[in-house]
């Protein structure tokens, strides 16, 4: 069986102002994988996420990525969300007064148009979201308040991965998904993202824990050091990596 | 008589929509302002002698007076010797109905987005009092408003048929004297509309009027006067939009509210003159006094206001608390962008005990405009136990625009509580980049973020005026971002 490649990135070097934080980065991504990223804190993933979502201020120097065959880089970030990439934020912002389900409406139909397909009415729109939302805990009150404003961290992680159930991306990259979860909130946000693996969609899971990959797990693992992917494997090299710290991999280059 | 061909907005000049100019025949009195014209407009107006004098007293007083300079506004000196301050579209007679009223006109209400047969279709929704240029045109609803004792018609009518009422509360919330704007208007000014709520009555439907200005280099001095007696309620809306001019315009109106024992008046305004182009240029001057008296014990004003439009905008509604137990609201949102000037605020004068008040303002600039909150709370010696509450929030969108807050306090009562909060903030890279990253374009972005933003205020209008205003603030902001 052959696989289709989503996500190719060629020899990616990008900085944020003068320092460049990736170097000479490879990675391809199939339909339907899951990649796991580890490394230590400071090492440029978080970079990479924006980079790949087109943040203002991250600069790609050289290399190329193309999502689905098309250039990706040649993308806006609006565009790039619309052609199916979804960044699961570390920090979601707050956005005072304006409330989340005006938010979540806006987002779907902006990528339902760009799709080519129609507008969705309230009526269906407040059942996809409360059928979606009702897996993760999230009532109708929650998406009344404005977004993410006052909201706890499993609250703000449990709308992230709404967000992503309900715009329904090709390929999901999950920032520290589980920093600020206490145990329970880990795994309603990870049954809610596996649930969305159905041998389509891929994601790109960003950690420097293995706890994580306990409940997503990952068909790669892929330790990412200095700029760049230094070693490669299945899950297992995150357990390897817990026990052995990032040291020797930082190093080994 | 004057002919004017239709203009059409130039493509690549700018998004103000309502930027056309109706073909009408006017009537205009020659440039310029002296005693003569205030009596060609009183006799044109076929109006009574005591009006005509008090029209000739303003003009007497304006003449010792100086334009005010306080504001942080800066314009072109005004010539005013060189306006026309009268026209009027040429009828044979006053419409009966609409069906006789200028097939162009009916026109240039459906482009504003006001079909005013649908509206008759629609009964019981809203009225309008329509105002083209200085005359009414077209007054609906009123026999059935005025089964309940309720007035509503121009000013001008109520002058010729209810002349005891705006003679008894004409000038007796804004006396001519009160300041250089308003005594101009006093003396020149041609129509408006008159609501009068009798004793008890519950207005039932939401009062509304649109002003246009047409004719060029007509300035614009509306008056409205609204008395609510004791125990009535009305809510009454205005919405003004303008076509668009090279020239600018003049525009000096006077809102005058008296508001008797326990009755409530809320006024909502959704303000889009013609801006002036990108480079500032052209665009209303909107120089406004606004002013409502609460006299009564209990009786109750709220402002409402979104302020999109005018090049220069100069205005401040009152709320003066006479009766004990009075309240007074100001829910304000203003916006500019390009090279708009706007200095706007309140004034709340405490004088009845235990009267409250309550300031919400929120203030967006975007582009190279400028803005100034400037604000007045001011507690009167016997106002025991007054209450005030201020919060002016100013959202800056670019690095070129200016946002100001000027709050006056004077306090000469100690029993009374005022406070007042202030913020101001910017739009964050992070905010916009969440809304980009879920597929959300710039502009729906800022206009999602502002909207949240203005929510607050929003709330207190008229459910149809809300979503009026959203999409104007949403055209505000064109190109504001990117």
């Amino acid at each position: 069986m052959t696989k289709t490649p989503l996500l190719e990135i060629e020899d990616l070097c990008a900085r944020v102002g003068e320092k460049e934080i990736i170097k000479n980065f490879n990675l391809t991504v199939n339909e339907g994988e899951v990649h796991a990223i580890m490394g230590p804190n400071g090492a440029g993933k978080s970079t990479l996420s924006y980079v790949l979502t087109g943040k203002p201020g991250y600069e790609v120097t050289s290399g190329k990525i193309r999502f689905k065959g098309k250039d990706l880089l040649a993308m806006a970030p609006e565009e790039r969300a619309r052609e199916g990439i979804f960044l699961c934020m570390q920090y979601p912002v707050e956005i005072p007064g304006v409330p989340t389900t005006t938010f979540l409406k806006h987002a779907v139909n902006a990528v339902r148009k760009h799709r080519g397909e129609p507008e969705l009415d309230t009526l269906n729109f407040v059942k996809m979201v409360r059928e979606d939302g009702k897996a993760l805990g999230i009532d109708n009150e929650m998406i009344k308040r404005p977004v993410n404003v006052g909201f706890s961290g499993g609250e703000k992680k449990r709308l992230e991965t709404l967000q992503m159930s309900i715009l329904k991306p090709d390929f999901s990259i999950l920032d520290e998904a589980d920093s600020g979860l206490d145990i329970d909130a880990l795994k309603v946000v990870a049954d809610g993202v596996n649930a969305l693996r159905d041998g389509h969609r891929s994601m790109l899971v960003i950690t420097h824990y293995q706890r994580l990959l306990n409940y997503i797990v990952p068909d790669f693992v892929h330790v990412f050091a200095d700029g760049h992917i230094v070693r490669s494997g299945d899950k297992n090299l995150a357990l390897e990596l817990e026990e052995k710290g990032y040291a020797e991999f930082v190093k080994e280059k | 008589m004057v002919k004017e061909k239709p203009e059409i907005a130039d493509e690549s000049g700018d998004k103000y929509k309502y930027g056309f100019v109706t073909d009408i025949a006017a009537d205009t009195a020659p440039k310029g302002l002296n005693e003569d014209i205030i009596r060609l407009i009183s006799h044109k107006k076929g109006e009574p002698e005591w009006l005509l004098e008090w029209r000739l007293k303003a003009f007497a007083f304006w003449q010792t007076m100086t334009e005010p300079s306080w504001a942080k506004l800066s314009y072109e000196k005004i010539d005013y010797q060189d306006l026309y301050y009268y026209s009027a579209p040429k009828q044979k007679a006053a419409p009966k109905s609409l069906d006789e009223v200028d097939a162009e006109l009916l026109k240039t209400y459906e482009k504003l987005g006001i079909p005013l047969k649908e509206q008759e279709a629609l009964a019981g929704v809203v009225a309008v009092d329509a105002v083209f240029d200085s005359v009414s045109v077209a007054t609906t609803y009123r026999a059935k408003l005025a089964e309940m004792g309720i007035i509503f018609c121009s000013i001008s009518e109520a002058v010729k048929e209810h002349p005891d009422l705006v003679r008894k509360y004409l000038g007796s919330v804004v006396p001519y004297t009160d300041n250089f704007f308003a005594c101009l208007n006093s003396a020149v000014f041609t129509d408006g509309s008159f609501v009068y709520i009798p004793k008890g009555v519950r207005c039932p439907m939401e009062l509304s009027t649109y002003f246009r200005i047409n004719a060029r280099n007509t300035g614009q001095f509306e008056r409205t006067l609204i008395v609510a007696e004791d125990d009535s309620y009305v809510s009454y809306l205005e919405g003004c939009t303008a076509p668009q001019r090279d020239e600018n315009q003049l525009h000096a109106a006077i809102v005058e509210i008296v508001v008797l024992k326990n009755a409530e008046v809320k006024y909502s305004t959704v303000q889009n003159w013609y801006p002036g182009d990108k480079d500032g240029k052209g665009g209303v001057y909107n120089f406004v006094t606004k002013r409502a008296a609460c006299r009564g014990e209990n009786s109750k004003i709220s402002w409402t206001q979104v302020e999109t439009g005018s090049a220069v905008t100069w205005k401040y509604p009152s709320c003066v608390l006479q009766g004990d137990n009075s309240v007074g609201e100001f829910y304000s949102v203003a916006i500019t962008n390009n090279r708009q000037q706007a200095d706007t605020g309140t004034k709340m004068i405490h004088i009845g005990k235990n009267t409250t008040s309550k300031i919400i303002s929120k203030g967006i600039s975007a582009g190279f405009s400028n803005q100034t909150y400037r604000g007045l709370v001011r507690v009167a010696p016997n106002a025991r136990g007054a209450r005030n509450y201020s919060q002016c929030d100013s959202l800056l969108i670019g690095e070129n625009c200016g946002s100001h807050t000027v709050p006056y306090i004077e306090n000469r009562n100690k029993t009374a509580v005022i406070e007042h909060e202030a913020t101001t903030s910017k739009i964050s890279d992070e905010q916009m980049f969440y809304c980009l990253q879920r597929g959300i374009g710039e502009e729906e972005a800022v206009s999602l973020i502002v909207n949240g933003f203005c929510k607050e205020v929003m709330q207190h209008l008229p459910m149809e005026f809300a979503i009026e205003a959203a999409k104007l603030i949403n055209v505000s902001l064109e190109g504001s971002v990117g």
